[in-house]
Parts: C-alpha cells; sequence; structure tokens
C-alpha cells in the first residue's frame, strides 16, 4: 500500500480482514445497520453492538426515500431515519464513530442518486475521512460508474458491485474486472429480508462469480441464522446479514439495552455460524 | 398503417445504443433485473421489425381499440382561447377510455413473445391499470396492478374495473402511497419474479428501452394528429399541447412533430395548489437532474437527493418524475413545460363539459388549461391541437366533490 492510499480511505483495511478470515479458515460475517435508526446516535450503538457480538465488516445504510432493492424491514427503519431528520453528515458520522469504536472496515450502502446529488468526489473524500473502506451502489451499473470509479480509486475506497443469479457470465466478468474490495453476490433473485432457507442459486452464482475475479466473494439477501450463515460460509468468502439486525431493533422499540443485548447475541449467533461452514 | 409508428422519421434519432436522449435517460436497474431490460430491448427490436407483429398490433388498434381516434374541433369552448381554433385530439374515444391502450397492446404482444405468462403494473389514476387489466383479459395472461392506496381511494371505480376485468388490485401503502409508491413496489415484486413476468411499464420514463418502447407505441397519437390537422386546416398546428405527468400522451403526440420546427411542443405539468406553495407535481418547472425509478431525468427533490412528495389533484399527474426525453427537450429548447394549478384545470374540465359536452378527465383538463393560455397569447387564427388523453367518468366522484355537485352540498363552486 503506498503512503497516498493509507492516508485515504480503508480499501486495504478491508483487504486484510477478509485475508485474515480466509487464513483463519471461515468466512467474514459483514453487518449491515441503517444510519439514523432510530437515531443517529442510536444507530452508532447498535452497529458497535453487532462488531462486540461478531461481525468483522459494518455496513452503514444511507437512507434513500426510494429504497427499491429493500424489503419492508429496512423500508420502515429508513423511514423513520429520514422522518428524524437523518442526513449525510449524519451519516458520515456514524461511519467514523463505528470505525473508531471498533477498528473495523466500515462501509455505506446506499442508492445513486443521493450520491450523485451530493457529488460523487465530495462523497469519497468525505467518507475516506471518516476513516470509511468503500461503498455499494446497487443500483448504479458498471456502465455508468466511471465517475464514482474514479473518486473511490483516488481516495483509497473500495466499489462493491452486486451480482445476481441472473448475471450472465460475460457480465460477471465486466463487473468484477471493475470492482474492488470484494463481490457482493446476491443470493435469490428479490429484495433484502428473510428468508426460510437459503437459494440453491447462490452456490453456483458464487462458483460462476469465482470463475471471473480473485477477489473475496460474500453473499447477502436471505441470511438470517446461524444455520443459514452456516450453510453460506460453506461456499462463500463472506456472509452479509441485514435484515435480521434491523429487525431485532423495530422488535425493541422503547428498550435500547434489550436491543443491544440481542444484537449482540444474533451477532454471535451468526459468527458461530460462519466458523462452522466448513 | 402502423409501420410508421415505430421508425421515427427524422434524423438524429434518440436514444443512443446507451438509452440516452441528450444527458438523459440511461438504464440505472439493479444487476438482477439487467438481463430483463435487455430482454425487452431485444424483443422490442425485433418485433418492431417484424412484419407479422406490425400487422397484429395494427388489427388490435383498428378493430378493438377503434382506431383511429377523430380529431375533435371545439368551436364553444375555444371561444375562451382568445380566438384559436382549439382541435382535439380525441384519446378518450379509445377502448377502456384513454391513450394508454396504445402503449398496453404493444406490450401485452411483446410479453407473449418473449413467452411471459404474467403482468404486472403500476397504475396512478387507474387509466394504465385498467388498460393493462384489459389486455390481459383479451390475451389470457394473469394480471397484478399495484396502485398507491391514496389513489385507490380516489379512482375507486377504476379498481372496480381492474378487479371485473380478472386483475388483482395491490393497495400500496408504503412512502407517499401514490403512483411513485406504486411503481416500488412493482419493481420489487419483479425481481423476484422477472422468469415469469413482463413489466407493463404505464409511461415514457424508467429504464431503456422502457421510454423509447412506450412513446414509439403512442406515436400513434401524433402521427393520425398530424395528417388529420392537415386535412382539416391545410396547414400544420401553431402548438401541440399535452399534459405530463410520467409523459406518455405527450411524448406520443410531440414525437412526430419534433422535426417541424414551427410547431411548439407545448406540456402542461400539474402544478397542484401552485408551485410556490411547494405542493405540485411540476417536475420540469420546480425540479432538478437526477435518478429515479431507473433512468436519469428532471426529479422533484430535497438537496441530498431523497425524493419530495408530489401533490396533484390528479392521480395521473401526481409523480415526482418525468420521462427522460421531455428532460431532453426541455434542455433542448425544442419542448416548453408550463405550470397548470389545480383550480385552473378543474376550470377548464368544466368549461369543457359545458360548451362542447367532453368530460374529460383532470389529467387532460391540465392540457386544456395550457391550451387557454396559449390561445390567448396566440391571438386569433391560431391553430393548436391539444391531447384529450383519457375521459373523466373516474374523476366525477373528485369533481362531485370539488364543484359541490352531490344532493345536499352547496351547488356550483
Amino acid at each position: 500500500m503506498s503512503e497516498q492510499q493509507t492516508a485515504g480511505g480503508r480499501l486495504d483495511l478491508l483487504s486484510a480482514t477478509l485475508a485474515d478470515t480466509a487464513a483463519a479458515g471461515r468466512a467474514a460475517l459483514v453487518g449491515y445497520y441503517p444510519a439514523g435508526f432510530p437515531t443517529v446516535d442510536g444507530a452508532v450503538r447498535a452497529a458497535t453492538a453487532m462488531v462486540e457480538g461478531g461481525c468483522d465488516i459494518v455496513e452503514i445504510g444511507l437512507p434513500h426515500s426510494d429504497p427499491v432493492l429493500d424489503g419492508p424491514v429496512i423500508q420502515t427503519a429508513d423511514d423513520i431515519a429520514l422522518r428524524g431528520g437523518v442526513r449525510i453528515a449524519d451519516v458520515l458520522r456514524t461511519v467514523r464513530e463505528v470505525h473508531a469504536a471498533t477498528g473495523v472496515p466500515v462501509l455505506v450502502m446506499t442508492y445513486w442518486n443521493p450520491v450523485d446529488r451530493y457529488g460523487p468526489e465530495r462523497f469519497a473524500a468525505e467518507l475516506a475521512e471518516a476513516g470509511g473502506a468503500g461503498c455499494i451502489l446497487p443500483d448504479l451499473p458498471v456502465e455508468e460508474s466511471d465517475a464514482w470509479r474514479k473518486a473511490a480509486e483516488q481516495h483509497s475506497l473500495a466499489t462493491v458491485f452486486v451480482v445476481a443469479p441472473s448475471s450472465r457470465d460475460e457480465r460477471l466478468a465486466t463487473i468484477t474486472a471493475a470492482g474492488s474490495g470484494f463481490v457482493y453476490a446476491a443470493s435469490l433473485m428479490g429484495v433484502t429480508g428473510g428468508r426460510a432457507a437459503v437459494s440453491a442459486q447462490a452456490a453456483t452464482l458464487v462458483e460462476r462469480t469465482r470463475a471471473t475475479t480473485e477477489l473475496p466473494v460474500c453473499v447477502g439477501l436471505g441470511v438470517s441464522n446461524e444455520a443459514q450463515a452456516a450453510q453460506v460460509a460453506g461456499f462463500a468468502d463472506g456472509v452479509i446479514v441485514g435484515s435480521a439486525f434491523v429487525k431485532v431493533v423495530l422488535e425493541h422499540e422503547g428498550d435500547e439495552p434489550g436491543a443491544l443485548a440481542r444484537l449482540r447475541s444474533l451477532a454471535g449467533e451468526l459468527a458461530r455460524g460462519v466458523r462452522s461452514g466448513r | 398503417m402502423s409501420a410508421e409508428y415505430f421508425h421515427p422519421d427524422h434524423e438524429g434519432e434518440v436514444p443512443d445504443a446507451r438509452g440516452y436522449f441528450g444527458a438523459f435517460g440511461g438504464t440505472f436497474v439493479p444487476e438482477a433485473l439487467r438481463a430483463a431490460m435487455d430482454e425487452v430491448a431485444d424483443a422490442y427490436e425485433k418485433a418492431r421489425n417484424d412484419p407479422a407483429f406490425v400487422a397484429e398490433l395494427d388489427d388490435l388498434m383498428v378493430n378493438y381499440a377503434g382506431r383511429p381516434s377523430p380529431l375533435t374541433e371545439v368551436p364553444r369552448f375555444a371561444e375562451h382561447a382568445g380566438g384559436a381554433r382549439v382541435f382535439l385530439k380525441r384519446e378518450d374515444l379509445n377502448h377502456t377510455g384513454s391513450h394508454k391502450i396504445n402503449n398496453v397492446l404493444g406490450q401485452a404482444l411483446l410479453t407473449r413473445r418473449m413467452g411471459k405468462t404474467r403482468v404486472i403494473a403500476e397504475t396512478g389514476a387507474g387509466q394504465h391499470g385498467v388498460a393493462t387489466a384489459t389486455a390481459c383479459a383479451l390475451f389470457g395472461l394473469k394480471c397484478t396492478i399495484y396502485m398507491g392506496e391514496i389513489d385507490t381511494e380516489r379512482q375507486a371505480l377504476n379498481v372496480a374495473r381492474m378487479r371485473m376485468l380478472g386483475a388483482e388490485v395491490i393497495a400500496v401503502s408504503s412512502g407517499s402511497r401514490t403512483l411513485k409508491d406504486a411503481i416500488n413496489e412493482a419493481f420489487r415484486e419483479w425481481v423476484a419474479t422477472v422468469d415469469e413476468t413482463h413489466y407493463l411499464f404505464g409511461t415514457a420514463a424508467g429504464p431503456h428501452p422502457f421510454p423509447a418502447l412506450v412513446r414509439d407505441f403512442h406515436r400513434v397519437i401524433g402521427v393520425e394528429a398530424r395528417r388529420q390537422i392537415q386535412e382539416r386546416v391545410g396547414r400544420l398546428p401553431d402548438a401541440v399541447v399535452a399534459c405530463v405527468g410520467g409523459g406518455s400522451n405527450a411524448i406520443g403526440l410531440f414525437h412526430p412533430f419534433v422535426a417541424d420546427a414551427d410547431v411548439r411542443l407545448v406540456g402542461c405539468e400539474a402544478a397542484g395548489h401552485g408551485v410556490e406553495s411547494g405542493e405540485h407535481a411540476a417536475t420540469l418547472t420546480a425540479g432538478e437532474p437526477g435518478i429515479l425509478h431507473g433512468s436519469r431525468s428532471f426529479v422533484l427533490q430535497d438537496d441530498e437527493g431523497q425524493i419530495t412528495e408530489p401533490y396533484s389533484i390528479s392521480a395521473g399527474l401526481d409523480y415526482p418524475g418525468i420521462g427522460p426525453e421531455h428532460a431532453h427537450l426541455k434542455a433542448s429548447g425544442r419542448g416548453e413545460y408550463r405550470p397548470v394549478t389545480d383550480a385552473r384545470a378543474m376550470e377548464a374540465l368544466r368549461l369543457l363539459s359545458r360548451t362542447e359536452g367532453i368530460i374529460p378527465a383532470i389529467e387532460s383538463a391540465h392540457a386544456l388549461a395550457g391550451a387557454l393560455e396559449l390561445g390567448r397569447e396566440l391571438g386569433e387564427d391560431a391553430v393548436l391541437v391539444v391531447n384529450l388523453s383519457g375521459r373523466g367518468d373516474k374523476d366525477m366522484d373528485t369533481a362531485a366533490r370539488y364543484f359541490g355537485l352531490y344532493d345536499g352540498e352547496e351547488n356550483d363552486r
């Protein structure tokens, strides 16, 4: 890593973390949590608790008014966060404080319009300055991503692209060649939210993706418990869990200590899962 | 007859290969939908060059939808338009009561060609939902319509029509509970069911190829109007006028006139309680470039890219986005877009009803109000073609409450 890179965003830390978990013979546990839900400080405490429980990597959601890839759980959290007045400055503060408190790599996951409107260069610079490791923008296709990737590269941030079971092989190669940090493999065709079973499409997609890249491949969508985490850890480099954490906080409305305790224990269960998959 | 609809007849055809009209358009969809977008684009490209497809659509347009629609001169209405001659393109007389049937029949044929068995669609006023449910009944396709909860209430008649036609109607309670949220929910459903389902998108917006595809199926409006007005007055009109929500009826009327530099293209946006009130849906007047529903266009949004809630008395125009080709027409100066308030639209609705015996949809009434204003500006001998995109039956409850027409209410507001 050059000095310039280590002075900026923490793509280096993200890559090192994924290398460490791979060296330990296990998958990484990646936890998603939306900023501003139920409050900005509450979200910092929630994401911190998730790391204390066992998350290796954190994705902080930047809530959007029109989350077309999210199911009802994250939609509800985004609504609450936006009604509470969450701003991009709050999201960046969340990244900064969670990273400072835990030392783990912290990415931002959001939709393209807020970043486009804020300015890709400005957003990348401020995210890097806050100690962020990268960004996941699931509605920004590779073909439209030049401005973002240029800014991300300049600030040593990962650009994590999503691949889907419907992605054809030649497209997988194009996408993974443009990405950095890791590849986000959507386990199924659908929106975020827990599912009863892990889709059989997930393992095939990981295999097809690996054929195109050396990047770690992390699997998300539909994973909510220890057994599912273990199953996915059997074929992926990382297991991404979001809605299950958000649901804990929705179900503990008005009981923050209870919510934080359950976030820690859920992360602990999932962390056991990612260690028992192989 | 209809081969001409699918082949833009002017130089500099847009969109480009990436789906851009100038700086607007594109395909901002999740990766899971990329293959489906490519499939729709491929199917459409093949279909529009296939004489059998064109002939089948032609037959449906004539013998099922009732095309061509008439061009009606409305002299008593025009007395209020500064002496201009006003002609209405009667899309309200199509089967199902609006222009929406043009696009729906085309896409229903495409659905069959792609081998899909189920259709989903969004609807605002319910006109696109009714047209989609109609085509699904005709073709034996399963049909689910997403409609904002507020719209299911204010357009209850159309909900009943869709259900009568065999469609499932899902009331969407997220977000602003209007058209924008119905589209969000339809996209969510599409991602999960894309193998067997076509999303029959209802306006000339969304990701490529929808803006061009929907436009082409509606070009019949402008192609007919251009021929009809020349037959009637011996020349092209001074302006063509249409309401714009997402912009499908307007682009269908405008497109065959784009190369006619002397014909003004005038879109009428819903200004709700007035642009300055903040309660409006005047996207091109008050919005800024951004991405919503899969393409870059003008969007009503805050300084951090959150989409703001629109407002209009008209469910069909109550949308914070606009098709990318309209954004391009505005940016290039070829098109002009004017805000029309609820009050002016409702006044125009009543005026047309009482002077000509034609009750327009509230959406279309925005274009009528714009035409009254434009006629006064242009003066005598001006010729205007206004798209009467839909009939007003669905709006009678809203209008009756607005004007106090129910027994026991104060009459004639």
